[in-house]
Formats: structure tokens, sequence, C-alpha cells
């Protein structure tokens, strides 16, 4: 519930007849802007500073990037300097070539199937593991707070540092992954080197990135449900799969869809999980969108700075189609989000 | 509905379980408490081994410093450190200080423009580095900020101002409103308010904010190896890079790294860990 900048419980109890009142301002009354300033303009000043900095850093640069997915800007054509020469720009717009060649071609289209695959089962798997163990950590059960601490330990790890740490583990030749296994007899797993296997190690490496902030989330939301509720259902006779399901999953809507959403959108976007366990290799094996755009940018030469700009619009464009239509699937749930 | 008190003595009592439930419980949280503890502790033991042994699997058979004394003779590793305290500490400055008043007004206030703000906010908490990074890459070049820790502090608050400005106003929305009124009977100006009455309040959310966009910029990868080249220029996330690449790696070195930037990073995060839950959900539940 927001009021008015200035006299705040005043607006509060007019709040119908306000609504109606500024309705009659669209009519054209020349003091309209004048009215709103002197109303708001404590807000408007409070949110300059970042209005300022989105438009100027995000914006600016966002629009300059859409423009750049128009043109074939690469490394050779756009404006540099070689010592003190100044060389200016001279790429041409081209207009949704760009874009008819990423939707048409084989690369992309396969390069977003395996980053959906990705999304999807990182995603799937994470929620799985964090629901199960926030399930168990919610009971009464000794040394609870040590076990909580011990698998929050991921997080607290700079995610680069871990995912060297992996790298470490999944060394195929001397990794201790791979020791283990020769003590069992077993061959050493190219988890990194084989296409299909390093699919898998970077799944597996996030979903151990991922976990500890998902069970915290859901411990959280699962603290928030009644104890009642669950007493009630036990005195009905209701069995322990019953009481998950009815009153753990639906106490548990808001807390799961909100995190569901968020780690969607960051595993979609996880660069330096794939950038630094296997730099998208081996080939372009484990390549998503996000990695693959920045390989156009900054690993290709001549760096190609429209291709890379124009897979980043359409990164953008699937991530806000997913939040809308998730949003809008969960308002006809009744979700009120 | 039987109303009695009776209950069978059969019956499950809440909280207690047969002994092979619970064995079962205890046997699943060992399990996944050493998957999620493993990687990291190996790595602390490794980087206590001497190099030569680094990639054996023997526990210490000797115990060593040399990988951390040869880290920060021979390397580069202090000056990394450095660049990724200046980067981060500013940037989070600089986001904290701005988001702080716009945090309280979209908490606050009801004005035109608002509904925008809080999409904007929110859209640009989904925009992946790949939008970006091509158009400010090539702005930095124009500005010659390319290689310079100013390009990536400005280029980090394109990430956390946003964050910041929304996470702020999940903490604000915490604070009562009564205490907004207060100070207006006492004649405060709105942002006098903000600053006299909410701003000391709201201290423990300024600071886990603060913290988690510490962590956001001292982790990130992508803008770091892009744009800074050069031993010298290089943020932790480059800096480890440099020890293990595609011709090989210097495992000692590495261990050794990874532990010194770990474990602060570890023991500060275990503190504030359940103020960072409160903070993501209070923002993204009651957006």
């Amino acid at each position: 519930m927001a009021v008015h900048t200035s006299g705040q419980s005043v607006a509060k109890a007019a709040e119908p007849n306000r609504a109606r009142g500024r309705r009659r301002d669209t009519a054209g009354a020349p003091g309209k802007l004048r009215r709103a300033l002197s109303t708001h303009w404590y807000a408007w000043a409070m949110v300059t500073p970042v209005v300022i900095v989105i438009g100027v850093i995000i914006g600016y640069p966002l629009v300059r990037g859409v423009y750049l997915s128009l043109t074939n800007a690469n490394e050779r054509n756009v404006e540099r300097s070689i010592g003190v020469n100044h060389l200016p720009a001279t790429y041409e717009f081209v207009g949704l070539d760009n874009y008819a060649d990423a939707l048409t071609g084989s690369q992309f289209l396969d390069t977003l199937g395996w980053t959906l695959v990705w999304t999807v089962s990182c995603v799937a798997v994470t929620f799985g593991l964090g629901l199960a163990l926030a399930n168990i950590l919610n009971r009464r059960i000794a040394g609870r707070s040590f076990y909580r601490m011990m698998l929050i330990l991921p997080w607290a790890v700079p995610g680069f540092v871990s995912v060297f740490a992996w790298r470490f583990l999944y060394n195929e030749d001397n990794g201790l992954l791979n020791k283990i296994l020769a003590g069992g007899g077993l061959d050493a797993v190219p988890w990194l080197n084989d296409p299909t296997w390093a699919k898998f190690s970077v799944i597996a490496v996030n979903v151990w990135l991922g976990v500890p902030f998902m069970m915290v989330a859901l411990l959280g939301g699962l603290q928030s449900i009644p104890g009642e509720l669950y007493e009630a259902a036990e005195m009905d006779g209701a069995n322990a799969w019953q009481r998950f399901r009815h009153i753990t999953m639906p106490g548990l809507r808001s807390v799961s869809t909100t995190v569901v959403l968020l780690s969607t959108i960051w595993t979609f976007n996880m660069f330096p999980v794939i950038f630094l366990l296997t730099r998208g290799g081996p080939g372009e094996a484990t390549q998503i969108l996000v990695t693959q755009a920045y390989k156009f940018s900054f690993e290709i030469s001549p760096r190609d700075f429209a291709q890379s700009s124009t897979w980043g619009v359409l990164i953008l464009v699937l991530l806000m189609v997913f939040a809308a239509v998730y949003q809008r699937v969960l308002r006809k749930q009744g979700e009120t989000w | 509905m039987v109303t009695s008190t009776h209950v069978p003595a059969n019956a499950p009592v809440r909280g207690r379980r047969s002994p092979l439930a619970s064995a079962l419980l205890h046997l699943t949280l060992f399990v996944a408490s050493v998957i999620a503890v493993f990687p990291v502790l190996w790595v602390l033991l490794t980087s206590l081994k001497p190099a030569e042994y680094a990639i054996t699997t023997d526990f210490v058979k000797e115990t060593t410093f040399e990988n951390y004394t040869k880290l920060l003779d021979d390397t580069e590793f202090l000056t990394w450190f450095g660049n990724s305290l200046l980067v981060a500490g500013l940037t989070t400055v600089l986001g904290v200080f701005v988001a702080a008043t716009t945090g309280y007004a979209v908490s606050r206030f009801r004005f035109p423009g608002k509904r925008g703000l809080m999409w904007t906010l929110l859209i640009t908490q989904m925009f992946p580095v790949a939008v970006l990074i091509v158009p400010i890459y090539n702005i930095m070049a124009g500005l010659g900020l390319l290689n310079e820790p100013a390009g990536l502090v400005i280029t980090y608050l394109t990430i956390a101002v946003p964050f910041c400005a929304w996470m702020m106003k999940g903490f604000f929305d915490t604070i009562p409103r009564e205490i907004d009124e207060s100070g207006q009977v006492d004649g405060l100006t709105p942002f006098g308010t903000f600053w006299r009455l909410i701003l000391p309040l709201a201290k423990p959310g300024i600071a886990v904010t603060a913290f988690y966009s510490f962590i956001t910029a001292w982790g990130e990868v992508a803008y770091a190896s892009a744009f800074m080249v050069g031993d010298e220029n290089l943020t932790l996330a480059g800096g480890l890079q440099k020890f293990v690449n595609q011709y090989g790696a210097q495992w000692g070195p590495m261990t050794a790294a990874s532990v010194l930037i770990a474990i602060p990073a570890a023991v500060v995060f275990l503190f504030a860990q359940r103020h960072l839950v409160t903070g993501v959900s209070a923002g993204a539940v009651k957006g």
C-alpha cells in the first residue's frame, strides 16, 4: 500500500476519491503538471539518482547494443585508435539480417536447445534436492544447525573459487574423482573432455552451487507454515504424503514460485560455471547462449560485435517473454504476484 | 468427530519417529553435507601439501605453507586482491548511496512513473551480461577506461544499482509506516523522515544489501575477464584463471589462492546468511 508524498494519512483515508480526482486532471487542466510537481516532487527527487544512472549506464548502452545488432560491426570496422591514428567507424546498417541469420541458422537453435536442457535440468534437480533437504531440516533432528551450516557452505564460497575447485576434482589424469574410480577398479572418466560427460559435469556443479540458496529459501517458507495445520491434519488421519501434498506444497507456493523464477533466470544466464569449467567445450557441447555471445565478441578473431549483440538481444527477449508468461500463468491460478 | 482427549497408545507422536527413520534422515543429511563440504575441504587440504604432491590423493603427509609463501612472493596475487577490493568496495558504496533514497521512495510513496520504475528495476535484474557487454566495452574503449578500475566500477553499477534499490525497498517495507507518520507530525519533511528516522532503523538491511552487492562484484567473471588484461590489472576472478589455463595447471598456488579468497568471504557470509534470504524473499515476494 503506497500513499501520496504529502498529507499521507489524509490521502490514505481518501483513497477511492483520489483516484477519481486524478482522472479528472487528465481532462487537461493547465495546472496539471504544476500540481503533480508540487505533490510528487519529493518522490521524484528521491528516485532521480537511480533514474539517471539507469538511463546513462544501462539505457544508453542497451540502445547502442540494439543498434549494433542491426549493423555488421566487428573488430575491423568499429571506431578505434591505432597508435596516434584515429579510425572512424565504417560499419553499415544491415537491418534485421543478423536476426534472420541467427534464427534460420542451426547454431543459435542448437545452442538454445542445450541452454533449455541445461536450465530445466539444473532448476528441476536443484529444486528437488533443495525441497527434500529443507523438509528434513525442518524436522526435529539432532545436530540440525550443524547440518544446516555444512549444507550452506557452497553458497558461502565465491562462485569462481568453487568452479576452480571442481575443475581440480574433475581433472582427467590426476583429479580426485578419477583417483577414487581407479581405487574401485574403474576406468577414468573424461569429465570435461567428452561432450556427454561435460554436460553432466557442468550441470552437477551448477546444482551443487544452487542447492544451498534453494534450501534456505524453502526452509524459510516451511517455517512460516503454522504447525497447527499439521497437527489438525494428523488428527484427521492424513498420512505424511497427504500432509505434504495438501499443506506443505500450498504453503510453499509463493516462495517456490519466486525461487523457481529467479533460479531459472540465473541459470539461463549462468556465465561463470560454463566459462570457467569448459569454455563451452569440448567443441561447442556445453556452450550456452550467454557464453556463445561472449565468445563472438571476445574470443574469436575478428571479434563479431554485431552477432554478439544480436544474441544478447534475443536472450533478453526470451527471458522477458518467459517472465511474462510465467507471471500470467500464476495470475490465472489466483496467485497475486 | 470425537473430541475426547483419548489418543491411541500406538499413535505416532509428532516429533518422534522410528530409529530406522531417524537413521535414514541422518544418513541423508550426512551424505549431503559431505558432498557440500568436501570439494572445499579438499582444496584446503591440497593447499597445505607440498606442491609436488598436489595431485595425489594422499591426505596431508607433511603440512607446509610453501604454496602460500610462493603465492604471496612470486605472483601478483596481492595486487589482484587489492584490485578486487577497490572495485568491489567502490561499487558497493556508490550502489548503496545512489539507490537508498529510491528504495525508500518506492516503498512509501505513490507517484506517477512508479510502476514503470519498478518494472525497469525488475527487468534489469534479468539482463544477461551478453546484452550490455559489447556496447559497454565499446563505450569504455572510446573513453579510454578499458583496463581501468574506474571502468569496471561503472560497469558493475549497472548490476548493483537496480539490485540495491530493489532489495532496500524490501527492507524499508518491513519498517512500520507509523514511524513515518510520527515524523510527519513532528514537522519533518519526507527527506528528513527518511534521513533521521528510517535510515538508522534500516541499518541492518542496508548492511546486508551492501554485503550482497560486494559479494556480487567480488565474484563477477565475465566483465572482469573481458575488460581487464595484463597481470597487474586483473581482479581475483581473472587472476585465478592464470593458474588454470588450457596449457596446464599450477594447482599449488591455485588452491592456496582459493583458500585466501574463500575463507574471509565464507566467515562473513555465514554470519550474514539469515538476513540474505530475508532480503531476497522480501524484495521478491512482495514485489
